[in-house]
Protein backbone atom coordinates (compact mmCIF):
# COMPACT_ATOMS: atom_id res chain seq x y z
CA UNK A 1 0.00 0.00 0.00
CA UNK A 2 1.30 3.43 -0.90
CA UNK A 3 0.88 5.59 2.15
CA UNK A 4 1.62 8.82 0.36
CA UNK A 5 -1.41 8.70 -1.91
CA UNK A 6 -3.53 11.75 -1.63
CA UNK A 7 -7.13 10.69 -1.02
CA UNK A 8 -10.18 12.95 -1.12
CA UNK A 9 -13.79 11.88 -0.70
CA UNK A 10 -16.48 14.21 -1.98
CA UNK A 11 -19.60 13.09 -0.19
CA UNK A 12 -23.09 13.96 0.96
CA UNK A 13 -23.88 13.84 4.66
CA UNK A 14 -27.10 11.90 3.96
CA UNK A 15 -25.80 9.32 1.51
CA UNK A 16 -25.36 5.67 2.46
CA UNK A 17 -22.83 4.92 -0.27
CA UNK A 18 -20.69 7.84 0.87
CA UNK A 19 -20.73 6.54 4.42
CA UNK A 20 -19.79 3.05 3.30
CA UNK A 21 -16.89 4.39 1.23
CA UNK A 22 -15.54 6.29 4.23
CA UNK A 23 -15.95 3.25 6.45
CA UNK A 24 -13.92 1.21 3.96
CA UNK A 25 -11.14 3.81 3.97
CA UNK A 26 -11.21 3.82 7.77
CA UNK A 27 -11.00 0.03 7.89
CA UNK A 28 -8.04 0.18 5.53
CA UNK A 29 -6.36 2.80 7.77
CA UNK A 30 -6.23 5.28 4.93
CA UNK A 31 -6.12 8.93 5.84
CA UNK A 32 -8.23 11.11 3.60
CA UNK A 33 -9.85 14.48 3.26
CA UNK A 34 -13.60 14.42 3.31
CA UNK A 35 -15.84 17.15 1.96
CA UNK A 36 -19.56 16.93 2.68
CA UNK A 37 -20.75 19.03 -0.20
CA UNK A 38 -24.36 19.39 0.95
CA UNK A 39 -23.23 21.04 4.19
CA UNK A 40 -21.26 23.81 2.48
CA UNK A 41 -22.69 27.29 2.03
CA UNK A 42 -23.71 28.07 -1.53
CA UNK A 43 -20.53 29.94 -2.48
CA UNK A 44 -18.24 27.20 -1.17
CA UNK A 45 -20.49 24.56 -2.63
CA UNK A 46 -20.21 26.06 -6.10
CA UNK A 47 -16.43 26.16 -5.88
CA UNK A 48 -16.20 22.56 -4.67
CA UNK A 49 -18.67 21.39 -7.32
CA UNK A 50 -16.31 22.73 -9.97
CA UNK A 51 -13.61 20.46 -8.52
CA UNK A 52 -15.99 17.50 -8.42
CA UNK A 53 -17.15 18.17 -11.99
CA UNK A 54 -13.56 18.14 -13.19
CA UNK A 55 -13.16 14.65 -11.71
CA UNK A 56 -16.64 13.34 -12.44
CA UNK A 57 -18.71 15.33 -14.94
CA UNK A 58 -21.92 13.73 -13.63
CA UNK A 59 -21.15 15.14 -10.21
CA UNK A 60 -22.54 12.15 -8.35
CA UNK A 61 -21.52 11.04 -4.87
CA UNK A 62 -19.29 9.73 -3.53
CA UNK A 63 -16.61 10.88 -5.92
CA UNK A 64 -13.33 9.57 -4.59
CA UNK A 65 -9.93 10.72 -5.77
CA UNK A 66 -7.11 8.36 -4.94
CA UNK A 67 -3.89 9.81 -6.27
CA UNK A 68 -4.49 10.13 -10.00
CA UNK A 69 -7.47 7.78 -10.02
CA UNK A 70 -11.10 8.73 -9.69
CA UNK A 71 -13.73 6.31 -8.45
CA UNK A 72 -17.40 7.16 -8.63
CA UNK A 73 -19.70 5.38 -6.22
CA UNK A 74 -19.02 2.82 -3.56
CA UNK A 75 -17.06 0.32 -5.62
CA UNK A 76 -15.16 -1.63 -3.04
CA UNK A 77 -12.92 -3.55 -5.43
CA UNK A 78 -11.95 -0.47 -7.40
CA UNK A 79 -11.24 1.52 -4.26
CA UNK A 80 -9.01 -1.24 -2.90
CA UNK A 81 -7.27 -1.62 -6.23
CA UNK A 82 -6.57 2.11 -6.42
CA UNK A 83 -5.19 1.93 -2.90
CA UNK A 84 -3.01 -0.98 -3.92
CA UNK A 85 -4.53 -3.34 -1.35
CA UNK A 86 -6.69 -5.58 -3.50
CA UNK B 1 -42.13 12.28 12.21
CA UNK B 2 -39.24 10.03 13.12
CA UNK B 3 -37.53 7.45 10.92
CA UNK B 4 -39.51 4.55 12.37
CA UNK B 5 -42.81 6.29 11.64
CA UNK B 6 -41.64 7.15 8.15
CA UNK B 7 -40.60 3.54 7.63
CA UNK B 8 -44.03 2.21 8.62
CA UNK B 9 -45.84 4.79 6.53
CA UNK B 10 -43.82 4.20 3.37
CA UNK B 11 -43.74 0.43 3.73
CA UNK B 12 -47.52 0.30 3.74
CA UNK B 13 -47.75 2.28 0.51
CA UNK B 14 -44.71 1.03 -1.40
CA UNK B 15 -44.65 -2.71 -0.77
CA UNK B 16 -47.98 -3.40 -2.47
CA UNK B 17 -46.47 -1.67 -5.54
CA UNK B 18 -43.54 -4.09 -5.54
CA UNK B 19 -40.99 -1.73 -3.99
CA UNK B 20 -39.49 -3.23 -0.86
CA UNK B 21 -37.18 -1.67 1.66
CA UNK B 22 -33.72 -3.12 1.44
CA UNK B 23 -33.24 -5.86 4.00
CA UNK B 24 -30.12 -3.98 5.14
CA UNK B 25 -32.03 -2.25 7.90
CA UNK B 26 -29.10 -0.10 9.03
CA UNK B 27 -28.73 1.38 5.54
CA UNK B 28 -32.49 1.91 5.25
CA UNK B 29 -32.68 3.84 8.51
CA UNK B 30 -29.67 5.98 7.59
CA UNK B 31 -31.37 6.84 4.32
CA UNK B 32 -34.69 7.54 6.06
CA UNK B 33 -32.84 9.88 8.44
CA UNK B 34 -31.38 11.51 5.32
CA UNK B 35 -34.86 11.98 3.88
CA UNK B 36 -36.01 13.60 7.11
CA UNK B 37 -32.92 15.83 7.14
CA UNK B 38 -33.68 16.93 3.58
CA UNK B 39 -37.31 17.62 4.47
CA UNK B 40 -36.06 19.77 7.33
CA UNK B 41 -33.53 21.80 5.35
CA UNK B 42 -35.11 21.91 1.87
CA UNK B 43 -38.78 21.51 2.68
CA UNK B 44 -39.04 18.39 0.54
CA UNK B 45 -37.81 14.83 0.86
CA UNK B 46 -35.26 14.81 -1.91
CA UNK B 47 -33.07 11.80 -2.54
CA UNK B 48 -30.43 11.45 0.20
CA UNK B 49 -27.91 10.17 -2.35
CA UNK B 50 -28.07 13.17 -4.63
CA UNK B 51 -27.22 16.81 -4.16
CA UNK B 52 -30.46 18.78 -4.09
CA UNK B 53 -30.72 22.42 -5.06
CA UNK B 54 -33.39 23.21 -2.51
CA UNK B 55 -35.56 24.52 -5.35
CA UNK B 56 -38.68 22.38 -5.48
CA UNK B 57 -39.08 22.72 -9.24
CA UNK B 58 -35.48 21.73 -9.95
CA UNK B 59 -35.55 18.88 -7.45
CA UNK B 60 -38.89 17.51 -8.60
CA UNK B 61 -37.41 14.45 -10.32
CA UNK B 62 -35.36 13.47 -7.25
CA UNK B 63 -38.06 13.75 -4.61
CA UNK B 64 -38.23 10.28 -3.11
CA UNK B 65 -39.44 8.04 -4.61
CA UNK B 66 -37.61 9.57 -7.54
CA UNK B 67 -38.71 9.19 -11.14
CA UNK B 68 -35.67 6.95 -11.75
CA UNK B 69 -36.71 4.35 -9.19
CA UNK B 70 -39.02 2.50 -11.56
CA UNK B 71 -36.48 1.93 -14.38
CA UNK B 72 -33.65 1.30 -11.89
CA UNK B 73 -35.54 -1.35 -9.93
CA UNK B 74 -36.67 -2.90 -13.21
CA UNK B 75 -33.13 -3.00 -14.63
CA UNK B 76 -30.96 -3.50 -11.54
CA UNK B 77 -33.36 -4.64 -8.83
CA UNK B 78 -32.59 -1.55 -6.75
CA UNK B 79 -33.02 2.20 -6.79
CA UNK B 80 -29.93 4.41 -7.01
CA UNK B 81 -29.72 4.62 -3.19
CA UNK B 82 -30.43 0.92 -2.51
CA UNK B 83 -33.35 2.09 -0.38
CA UNK B 84 -36.07 0.48 -2.49
CA UNK B 85 -35.34 -2.89 -4.00
CA UNK B 86 -37.13 -5.77 -5.68
CA UNK B 87 -37.99 -9.00 -3.92
CA UNK B 88 -35.27 -10.71 -5.95
CA UNK B 89 -32.66 -8.27 -4.59
CA UNK B 90 -33.65 -9.02 -1.00
CA UNK B 91 -33.73 -12.75 -1.74
CA UNK B 92 -30.27 -12.45 -3.30
CA UNK B 93 -31.34 -14.24 -6.45
CA UNK B 94 -29.87 -11.37 -8.49
CA UNK B 95 -26.41 -9.81 -8.12
CA UNK B 96 -26.11 -6.71 -5.94
CA UNK B 97 -24.64 -4.18 -8.33
CA UNK B 98 -23.82 -0.50 -8.04
CA UNK B 99 -26.71 1.35 -9.67
CA UNK B 100 -25.34 4.00 -12.01
CA UNK B 101 -26.76 7.52 -11.94
CA UNK B 102 -29.60 7.72 -14.45
CA UNK B 103 -30.49 11.35 -13.82
CA UNK B 104 -29.55 13.40 -16.89
CA UNK B 105 -26.47 15.48 -16.22
CA UNK B 106 -28.17 18.70 -17.36
CA UNK B 107 -30.58 18.40 -14.42
CA UNK B 108 -27.72 18.46 -11.93
CA UNK B 109 -26.96 22.15 -12.09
Amino acid sequence: MTDEQDVTVYALSTCGHCKKAKELLNECNVSYDSVEVDLLDSEERQAVLEDVKALNPRCSFPTIRIGEKVIVGYREDEIKEALGIS
Amino acid sequence: MNAQELYEKLKKVQEPKGYYFNKDRELVFELLEGLLANKERYGHMSCPCRLASGDLEKDKDIICPCVYREPDVREYGSCYCHLYVSEAWNNETIPHVVVPERRPVEKMF
